[in-house]
């Protein structure tokens, strides 16, 4: 029974091991959201969106109410044409309160690979449905 | 009592750190914009320390002036704050909850919770702590940009005994 309960643990102890070195873990400021609903697939790198950044400079509502972003992870369809046209992101991202499209990279600075979510850090995994 | 609750807990709280973009696994290191992007550490450095979720007591950097974020892009936006606290999980085993407004409407607007996340009706709401944990109710926002869900104390904030006295004050004063 010893021996066997051993090799059970080493096992786990393996996985877990292989586990860290096939993805190291994702450790992105509390709040940030990857998005790469598109980005990738017309040869972009997914969006990377700080949270932090942004509600030191507007409270949430103005985002979530005003220009109509929904609370959820992946919940919205951003095109470039929508923000380009003013909508979205583009109410502020438009060269006059915040860097204009045309700044593709400073987005668009995400790690290839990436799914689409929310990240949780320090002392949190994040939460469990995002 | 609260003030020294939070007093303590920036002096028994480590020293922050946070992760630098290129070192986030998040970003990619080969990215031109991590030379522009303000680094976390930066910003959240000078604001009112906390323990857990991104180490920044929201609320008090708001409240004493440390950041103003802007409430409104479009001038004609009402900008709506609503000052009144409900008692929530009151025949529970876990202390009360003492909901504020006020705090959550200097950051939100009414919509974003009210139909569809809470009814306004007093009473009317079904709070289970399993649904806040998978994201949904006040865990659309708490485990996810506001404090997250391993701080139970900070919602769970009344006991029984606190809740009643001001309870049978309130009913007194309608009286």
């Amino acid at each position: 029974m010893k021996p066997c309960r051993g090799a059970v643990a080493g096992a786990i102890a393996l996985l877990a091991v292989l586990q860290f070195l096939a993805s190291p873990p994702a450790r992105s400021e509390y709040g940030d959201v990857l998005i790469n609903k598109r980005s990738e697939k017309e040869g972009m790198r997914p969006v990377v969106f700080p949270h932090w950044f942004h509600r030191i400079r507007f409270r949430c509502k103005v985002c979530h109410n005003e220009l109509g972003f929904k609370m959820r992870a992946g919940g919205n369809d951003v095109l470039m044409v929508d923000i380009i046209e003013g909508k979205f992101c583009g109410m502020c991202h438009n060269g006059q309160i915040a860097w204009s499209p045309e700044n593709c990279d400073l987005c668009h600075s995400g790690k290839p690979g990436l799914q689409t979510r929310i990240f949780g850090s320090h002392q949190t995994g994040g939460p469990g449905r995002w | 009592m609260l003030g020294v609750t939070v007093t303590s807990g920036n002096v028994f709280s480590q020293e922050r750190s946070w992760l630098p973009l290129n070192k986030d696994n998040v970003h990619d290191p080969m990215s031109p914009a991590l030379r522009l992007l303000q680094q976390p550490g930066e910003a959240l450095s000078k604001l009112p320390a906390d323990t857990a979720g991104n180490q920044v007591r929201w609320v008090e950097a708001l409240e004493s002036g440390a950041i103003n974020p802007r409430t409104n892009v479009l001038p004609e936006t009402k900008v709506n704050v609503l000052d009144l606290d409900n008692w929530l999980n009151t025949s529970g085993s876990m202390p009360v909850v003492k909901f504020p407004h006020r705090q959550h409407t200097l950051w939100l607007d009414c919509a974003n919770c009210h139909e569809h996340l809470f009814k306004s009706k007093a009473g009317a709401n079904k709070l289970s702590m399993l649904q806040i944990l998978n994201g949904e109710q006040c865990g659309v926002c708490h485990g996810a940009v506001s404090f997250p869900l391993t701080e139970c104390s900070r919602c769970h904030n009344t006991t029984f005994e606190e809740y009643r006295r001001e309870y049978l004050r309130a009913q007194e004063a309608k009286k």
